[in-house]
């Protein structure tokens, strides 16, 4: 009988792959739900024998099976967007059923938390340190320094929380592993729960993400024995998007609004109710089993710089081969963009490329040189954060990107610091009026005789701007958390690099006169 | 049963859980559909925590609703990767239709296969003004 694999990730089902299982089920075919290769554009992909089809609707089945389909891509394993990865975190992706045990251990599962047991906790955390692995949340901070300060925080009891908060648009990666490897996670968790001395751990899942929920909860039942006596636990958020800041985070997970909270204390010291707590992004949580296994130099063998190991990469938005790919840091955003990603679906050519989710900076086709690398989008006044990239065509309008960005964190902003909660509004409608090229006459307060450093004159679109710019630096100082502090970068980004959507002669015009 | 004695149910599923209030919420919002005024209160009492720390939660998060809305609700993604793949013009061109709630949501975490959108658990995406159109009205 023909076995046929066919994902049950989230970006498959939403592409109708159980009609196409329906369909096969119907044909006589044994099918096997494995967790997705992350060639989204092919799904639903379905393997027979090493060989792939997609993406396939219901119709597609019968001409698989006679061997005349004109989908087929040949090998999936031989595809270039798979060999071109160095795939560590997703290295078992595409290949094996989620939620299957014997896949797990057949495929290198516990390795890491056997090695880690058999190290001890202090040995264990210099494997980490070792690899150089950074936060892969955004922040990029060194992992091993963050798990040596709560191991060595004082009391008996230590959390260690996941965030799996993903809240920002172009990025899956975290997805794709509580859906597709969740033991992998698990397993990163108790290695870090036996190093650091805590004894639970919490998964802080979105709840726009039902699948990965039920994916994560039927894992745990399962791997209760292995991980014994870590114990973890999935805790569902309720559609906020600040949640996913550490300190929000914290305070959702004990009942209370997500608010931001100051930092000092560090979670590290006094985290989750009061505690020391290790809260680590899905990915760097899931990139640990793999350390462990293989020892904390091999990983730190690859990359860029002081960006070490690998970072699954996220293409998405407006672009011909969307996916996961997974690759050493270092590879330029013109490779990923153009080479890897294929250009846009819409076959216009790119204008921008959002990195990093809502807070990040939107990138011309001039920036396609810059490696991928924490420190050298710094250096370019952009973010890698979760490393998901959004490409945009010449369509997009980029004033409206930026007037998005500042609405989107009205929206979301937990309200607890001033330029956040309303530089934000004050953003917007400052963007509505230069998208409307206005300008502005002295309103009545501002005309009023006792306003005495109000300023009287009618505001021009050049002043607009400047007050524009000058709103971005408030909120990119003065804010206490990511969402109010880099609002400002996808907002300034796209002004610098597209001015004549906000009403100014554009780089190029300018030197043509 | 009376609604009372379902929510203490879910109370003493809950009791002694670390940070309860969240899972109560969302158990009480699928039992019920919404959390209400007198729900808020009944909660309060048995956490022992006053009415405006419980509304305080409940109104800080876009999931939890007040009002219950009978309607089919449709969570459409209007992220930065969905208006890249177009989102915006299908809102344009949505016809109306009052029997359907069309709410708007921030990344469904199907970047690279949208537009997208969720009914219940039930994920759609690659929707155009067809097939979406159609979806609305397959809820209706």
């Amino acid at each position: 009988m023909t076995v046929v694999r066919i994902s049950d990730d989230a970006a498959a089902l939403a592409c109708g792959a159980n009609a196409v299982v329906a369909a096969f089920v119907a044909a006589g075919c044994t099918v096997e739900r494995v967790s997705s290769w992350g060639m989204h554009w092919l799904e639903p992909l379905a393997e027979i024998d090493g060989q792939g089809f997609g993406p396939l609707t219901p119709g597609d089945v019968a001409a698989v099976l006679a061997g005349a389909s004109d989908k087929a891509i040949g090998k999936i394993a031989e595809h270039p967007f798979i060999t071109r990865q160095q795939r560590f975190t997703f290295a078992r992706a595409g290949k094996t059923r989620p939620l299957s045990l014997d896949d797990y251990a057949a495929t290198g599962g516990w390795a890491g938390l056997k090695r880690a047991r058999e190290l001890g906790p202090e040995a264990t955390i210099a494997e980490v340190t070792t690899s150089g692995l950074r936060g892969r949340g955004g922040a990029g901070f060194p992992a091993g320094i963050k798990w040596t300060t709560v191991a060595r925080a004082a009391g008996p009891v230590k959390y260690i929380v996941c965030n799996a908060d993903e809240g920002d648009s172009a990025t899956f990666a975290d997805r794709m592993v509580m859906e597709g490897d969740p033991f992998m996670l698990i397993e990163g968790m108790a290695i870090a729960g036996h190093a650091v001395g805590a004894g639970k751990g919490y998964i802080y899942v979105r709840s726009e993400y039902p699948h990965a929920i039920a994916k994560l909860n039927a894992a745990i039942a399962l791997a209760v024995p292995h991980i014994a006596p870590f114990e973890v636990e999935v805790r569902v958020g309720a559609g906020a998007y600040v949640c996913g800041e550490e300190t929000s985070l914290l305070n959702s997970l004990e009942g209370k609004r997500g608010e931001v909270r100051a930092k000092p204390p560090l979670p590290a010291l006094e985290g989750l109710f009061g505690k020391p707590t290790v809260v680590n992004n899905v990915l760097t949580l899931a990139a640990v089993p793999w350390i462990l296994a293989h020892g904390g130099q091999a990983y730190a063998d690859v990359g860029f710089g002081r960006s070490r190991g690998t970072m699954p990469i996220q293409l998405a938005g407006n672009v011909k081969h969307g996916g996961l790919f997974e690759v050493g840091f270092g590879i330029t955003l013109g490779e990923l963009v153009n080479e890897i990603g294929g250009g846009t679906a819409s076959g216009r050519p790119v204008r921008a490329v959002q990195v990093g989710g809502p807070l990040g900076a939107y990138h011309p086709p001039a920036d396609f040189h810059l490696p991928f690398d924490y420190e050298a989008f710094a250096a370019a006044d952009g973010l890698i954060g979760h490393a998901g990239l959004t490409v945009f065509d010449e369509t997009a309008d980029m004033s409206a990107q930026a007037r998005f960005a500042m609405s989107f964190c009205a929206a979301e902003s937990c309200g607890k610091c001033t330029p956040c909660r309303i530089g934000s509004t004050r953003g917007v409608e400052l963007i509505d009026r230069i998208r409307a090229r206005t300008g502005r006459a002295a309103d009545k307060v501002e005309a009023l005789p006792q306003m005495h450093n109000a300023r009287k004159g009618p505001r021009t679109l050049g002043d607009e701007i400047e007050l524009l710019e000058d709103l971005c630096e408030t909120m990119k100082f003065g804010s206490l958390c990511a969402l109010g502090g880099f609002t400002p970068y996808p907002v300034l980004s796209a002004l610098k690099h597209w001015p004549e959507d906000f009403g100014m002669p554009s780089p190029t015009q300018e030197a043509a006169e | 049963m009376t609604d009372h004695d379902e929510l203490d149910g879910i109370l003493a599923a809950h009791a002694g859980r670390e940070g309860a209030l969240l899972p109560i919420l969302h158990d009480v919002q699928a039992a019920f559909g919404h959390v209400s005024e007198s729900a808020i209160r009944h909660i309060a009492h048995a956490l022992n925590l006053t009415r405006a720390e419980v509304h305080g939660v409940v109104s800080f998060y876009h999931d939890f609703r007040e009002e219950p809305e009978d309607r089919p609700v449709l969570k459409l993604c209007r992220a930065e990767s969905c208006q890249a793949r177009g989102v915006e013009a299908l809102v344009a061109a949505l016809p109306d239709n009052p029997r359907v709630a069309v709410e708007t949501v921030y990344c469904l975490g199907l970047c690279s296969v949208g537009p997208a959108a969720m009914v219940g658990h039930e994920v759609h995406g690659r929707l155009d003004a067809a097939r979406l159109g159609a979806l609305v009205e397959s809820l209706a």
